[in-house]
């Protein structure tokens, strides 16, 4: 202990006092001071970038379910469209279907009313012609018939036969 | 009987050796128990032992 | 900015050089009767001649000796009636005595003596002179080198923030120096002084790291430059440390010391002698450590050195270069880590004078 006070030197304390008070001081105005700040500006900046990062990872995730709930309620929209239209189809086809049988039946029994009605006719048609004939035939042959005297009172003589005079 | 002042640095050094031993040893099972509290471990250590140091110096340089 | 500083130094090179060219003629005899004799001396008398040396090793030095023999003078400022200044070379290493203005001086053990004409030096009982000494404000080897080592740092770390202005990330030697400086505000300042109050104490903090830390590394080169393991060196950075604590302290620092809060009345009058001795405790352990580890890592190595040539064989040469080596290697170790307990205490004690009440 006695050697190091002995030892002391005031000069080289001063000086040493004195060049890293001045150091510290200039070394605050030129070093420190601009690399404390700038290195705390990057530390901002990068910290500020992984903010802004997460939060647009963040919102692109947002952005995501929401595609996706849109994607998921077009499909479902689409789906319901679907089968609507597969619904509304089958009820048309059915309707149609309904209907033409229904047409189809009203011209089936039309159809059939005019061949009845045809059919009457031809009869009709038939009948008089039937009835004409005979009465032709009938004439011919009552013509031929009754041609002579004797065929006439034959005739008469058969007619008369058949009467019977009560 | 006068003791030389070297036997009271041995001493001293002793005294101090085993202290800094410990700290160390201990801060090394501290680690090993919790290493993810390693640098807070290191700094007490250090602070700790620069403290013996501290107290082993000026008994060194007293004697 | 980088180029024109080699420049700078490469020319403080050549004055050095073109200085010692001078002063080595001068040595050569004096150095070769030494050499002569070296082989004849006993082992007890190698053992005190090297311990003359390391001991010259450890303190500080009027000229600038880069080895042996290669040296440049620095100049000699004296208090002593007036200012008394002249270059270091009037002493011819510590051999003359330099005279000026009708006073006569002389160096003894690195410390200048005043005497009379003939240059006598009284000593009392215990070998240590007498004479009067005169306040010695000269630029020694310690405090030549403290000078440069501040141009150095102040280039170098003006550089570094000078790149900061062509983009955010650092070049040259900040990509080295800046996670330093950031590793110093996360790990020493921050969880030490508090988020609120650690900006103040920044520029000492890094300044005070990186001086110790480039002063301890010069330390380790072989130019015998030891400035960290000098006691008044240690002292003024400790002493900076002590009034930035004590002047920046609040309150709640004060009331801690001398009316402790939270004990019985009777143990805060016992407390407070303690801890008011605590507070000058502190700088000193801070002082004396610095010392101490630096000095004691000069003095392990310079040793084991030194007895490859007590044992002056060339068996020994080789097992105690290794040694030396791997010690070298240790005390590399040792530099930063004291600089770094230097800055983490000195940031330790700022945090207690900043602390708030709670």
């Amino acid at each position: 202990m006695e050697t190091l006070i002995s030892n002391f030197s005031v000069g080289l304390f001063f000086w040493q006092a004195a060049i890293f008070i001045i150091l510290i001081f200039l070394l605050r105005k030129f070093a420190w001071g601009p690399i404390l700040t700038a290195v705390n500006e990057r530390e901002e900046s990068i910290e500020e970038a992984l903010k802004s990062a997460e939060e647009a990872r963040l919102k692109l995730a947002e952005l995501k379910t929401d595609n996706q709930a849109l994607l998921n309620e077009t499909r479902a929209e689409r789906d319901a469209m679907l089968k609507e239209a597969r619904t509304m189809k089958d009820g048309i086809l059915a309707e149609a279907k309904a209907n033409a049988s229904i047409e189809g039946d009203k011209i089936i029994a039309s159809a059939r009313e005019s061949i009845q009605q045809e059919k009457m006719a031809a009869i009709t048609d038939l009948k008089n012609q039937v009835a004409v004939l005979s009465i032709e035939i009938a004439e011919k042959i009552l013509k031929d018939e009754l041609s002579s005297a004797e065929k006439q009172k034959a005739l008469i003589d058969n007619v008369v036969k058949d009467i019977v005079l009560n | 009987m006068e003791i030389p002042v070297i036997v009271g640095n041995g001493l001293i050094v002793i005294g101090a050796g085993i202290g800094i031993g410990r700290i160390g040893g201990s801060a090394m099972d501290a680690i090993a128990r919790q290493p993810e509290a390693a640098g807070k471990i290191q700094t007490a250590m250090l602070i700790a032992a620069a403290l013996i140091e501290g107290i082993g110096f000026a008994a060194l340089f007293a004697g | 900015m980088r180029k024109n500083l080699i420049q700078h130094f490469i020319l403080a090179l050549l004055v050095v050089i073109s200085f010692t060219t001078y002063a080595q003629h001068s040595n050569d005899e004096h150095a070769k009767s030494e050499e002569k004799a070296w082989g004849d001396l006993s082992k007890g008398e190698r053992k005190a001649e090297i311990k003359k040396v390391i001991n010259h090793h450890l303190l500080d030095d009027h000229d600038f000796t880069i080895t042996h023999g290669v040296s440049f003078p620095l100049p000699v400022i004296l208090w002593d009636n007036g200012l008394q200044i002249f270059m270091s070379s009037k002493f011819n290493h510590g051999e003359t005595l330099a005279e000026s203005n009708g006073n006569f001086y002389k160096v003894h053990h690195s410390k200048i003596y005043k005497t009379d004409a003939e240059g006598t030096i009284t000593m009392d009982d215990h070998h240590h002179p007498t004479n009067v000494k005169p306040l010695d404000l000269s630029i020694t080897k310690n405090v030549f080198v403290i000078m440069l080592m501040a141009l150095f740092m102040f280039f170098i770390f003006k550089g570094v923030a000078k790149a900061y202005k062509s983009g955010p990330m650092p070049k040259g030697a900040g990509r080295f120096l800046e996670p330093l400086v950031v590793f110093i505000r996360d790990e020493i300042a921050i969880p030490n002084i508090g988020k609120k109050h650690y900006k103040r104490y920044m520029n000492y903090l890094l300044t005070v790291f990186f001086f110790i830390w480039f002063l301890n590394l010069l330390g380790m080169t072989p130019f015998g430059i030891g400035v960290t393991n000098n006691f008044a060196v240690t002292t003024a950075l400790a002493l900076c440390t002590f009034f930035i604590t004590q002047f920046t302290a609040n309150k709640n620092y004060w009331s801690h010391i001398f009316w402790m809060p939270g004990v019985p009345k009777l143990m805060r009058i016992v407390l407070a002698p303690i801890e008011l001795l605590g507070v000058f405790i502190k700088p000193f352990a801070l002082t004396i450590r610095l010392y101490a580890n630096m000095t004691a890592g000069h003095v392990v190595l310079m040793s084991i050195l030194g007895l490859i040539f007590v044992a002056n064989s060339w068996i020994a040469a080789g097992p105690f270069s290794v040694l030396t080596l791997l010690l070298s290697i240790l005390e590399l170790l040792v530099a930063a880590l004291q600089a770094y307990i230097f800055t983490m205490l000195t940031a330790l004690y700022f945090g207690s004078a900043v602390e708030e009440h709670h």
